[in-house]
């Protein structure tokens, strides 16, 4: 009886520290990704069962198996994209090689793996934002163009060069790291981290009204009402598309170059 | 007048070194043979087996899978793969044929430190602090584990379990086991006999289990021959499953070690002067003497 009392207290503290240290062991830092197809977390822990097979069969030796207590999960696989991206090899090795489903054979694209997404952490130091052409990130982009596009903007310091300004773009973007890896700066300035990091969400009720007016083809709350601009006689204002139209009926200037004649105007427009 | 220096020792004297230590040997080989197994690929680039206890696959064809983890995983995850159940069929299957806690004596690596411990404290008379760990906590273990599987939703077990990650980083050549290994090996040493496999250790747990209907069993066939000298047991890592078949003669009970727990490691044979013990099946039990034979290594 009291054996088993002793017994059953030592393993409910027992028990009590294992989860304790289990849920700090899940919290996986954001440095280390997953393999391609991995599932989210919570089932990844569920279902891997840390035999190292996916990073036997990684041909680049990205993937790792966590030490035991390290601050990944012990004996899960991981990668850190600044020491070693994924090459997102076309035949997802490590995805066939694992027994458990932990990496989900059903990704068999691996344009379509989502193992983190790359943001731009810091504009203060990223080069291309600084003004000058790096482009490397953009460059090594096994998707280029699609997962980070290049977008043209005025260069305001200068104020005659121009700025050309990565963007990733979440819909194409796989989280290889390769970005990561090739920035140049001490410190990356492109960095991939967890969907769950990276990526902002509207609200479930937000509707993007161009988007809806794109969509039914005309806008859904009452037609635009046209706006009245207070112009100068003979003018027009057309704000979607030429900006201000002078209207070539209109024979002479608005304003004379002599001010007094416009000083004048009142009185003898009273007169006529 | 026999020297009882250290069990076993009449056994050397009268059979020989290697014939004293021959199944001890044939474990070490067998535990070292499947590190070295997975050790050939990364070190040699011979791709025989690839992964680890938990989950391998042999020469590209053959699955195995650790069915303790897999029953965690299940509970875990509700879910699982063909790979995985055709895993670890095979390896239940294989260890109700040879018993079950085979794996601890035959294949988990931290079963040579465990007997290092216990060796050691045996030739230097270490008694101990004691804990009063009592050998039914494992079973207890072995339940924390499923349970906090549910529970957490993750293989909460694998996150500590000391078996998976010594085979793990020897094999994947990582280098924080040895915190593990010095842990268990000191605990053994000081403070509780069979401390970690006998008292604590869930997957043995498991595996007893599993072993419970086995059919490899060891016979002490020659029982009658006894002469109480205690060798096999001071060396055996669980005593208390000797005694019903070599002393229970008398009330009945069969030449055979029926408990899960035993893990047919084989020392019973090793240091008997008199070879008592022997392998035999366990549909042999109760039939006469002739019907059972010993495997020889």
């Amino acid at each position: 009886m009291l054996t088993t009392a002793k017994a059953l207290g030592g393993t409910a503290l027992l028990g009590a520290g294992l989860t304790l240290y289990s849920r700090q062991a899940a919290s996986l830092p954001p440095t280390a990704i997953r393999p391609p197809g991995a599932l989210p977390e919570k089932a990844f822990l569920a279902n891997c069962v840390r035999c190292g097979l996916c990073v036997r069969d990684c041909p680049y030796d990205t993937l790792k198996l966590a030490e035991f207590a390290s601050d990944v999960a012990t004996g899960t696989p991981y990668f850190t994209a600044r020491d070693t991206p994924c090459e997102m090899c076309e035949d997802i090795p490590c995805v066939n090689a694992c027994p458990s489903g932990a990496l989900d054979k059903a990704l068999t694209d691996i344009d379509e793996s989502r193992m983190g997404l790359a943001v731009i952490v810091d504009q203060e130091t990223c080069l291309n934002y600084l003004g000058l052409r790096c482009d490397v990130c953009y460059r090594v982009c096994p998707l280029i163009n699609k997962a980070i596009s290049l977008d043209l903007q005025h260069n305001r310091r200068t104020q005659k060069h121009a700025l050309f300004i990565p963007v990733v773009h979440s819909d194409s973007c796989t989280g290889c790291g390769k970005c990561e890896k090739s920035c140049v700066l001490d410190e990356a300035a492109i960095k991939v981290m967890p969907l769950s990091l990276a990526k902002g969400e509207l609200g479930k009720h937000y509707r993007l009204g161009w988007k809806e007016k794109q969509r039914a083809g005309e806008s859904l709350v009452s037609p635009d009402a046209p706006h009245e601009f207070n112009l100068p006689e003979g003018y027009r204002y057309d704000y979607p598309d030429k900006g201000l139209i002078k209207e070539n009926k209109l024979q002479q200037q608005p304003f004379s170059s002599n001010p007094l004649d416009t000083l004048n105007r009142r009185e003898s427009e009273a007169q006529r | 007048m026999r020297n009882l220096n250290y069990p076993g020792y009449a056994a050397v004297q009268s059979h020989g070194l290697i014939w004293a230590y021959r199944w001890l040997i044939a474990r070490r080989l067998s535990q070292l043979g499947i590190l070295a197994a997975f050790l050939l690929g990364p070190w040699f680039g011979i791709w025989f087996v690839k992964g680890n206890l938990n989950s391998s696959i042999t020469l590209d064809v053959l699955p195995l899978t650790d069915p303790y983890l897999f029953l965690q995983s299940l509970l875990a995850s509700f879910s699982m793969t063909t790979d995985m159940i055709i895993g670890a069929v095979i390896v239940t299957v294989f260890y109700m044929v040879v018993g079950g806690r085979v794996y601890c004596s035959w294949v988990c690596p931290i079963n040579i430190v465990t007997d290092a411990a216990s060796w050691i404290r045996t030739r230097l008379n270490i008694k101990g602090v004691g804990t009063g760990l009592s050998r039914a906590n494992r079973y207890w273990l072995l339940l924390l584990t499923l349970v906090l599987a549910v529970a957490t939703g993750t293989i909460a077990w694998e996150h500590v379990n000391p078996v998976s990650v010594v085979n793990r980083e020897i094999v994947f050549g990582l280098s924080s086991m040895w915190l593990v290994l010095l842990a268990i090996f000191i605990f053994d040493l000081i403070i509780s006999k069979s401390g970690w496999c006998g008292r604590l250790c869930p997957v043995g747990a498991f595996y007893s289990i599993v072993g419970k209907l086995s059919v490899l069993r060891v016979d002490a066939v020659n029982r009658d021959k006894c002469d109480d000298c205690m060798d096999c047991f001071a060396v055996c890592p669980e005593p208390q499953v000797i005694k019903p078949a070599l002393k229970g003669k008398q009330s009945g009970h069969g030449s055979m070690i029926m408990s899960g727990n035993c893990t047919n490691c084989g020392r019973c044979l090793d240091v008997c002067n008199k070879e008592v013990f022997g392998f035999s099946n366990r549909f042999g039990n109760n039939a006469k003497q002739s019907s059972t034979m010993e495997i020889r290594s």
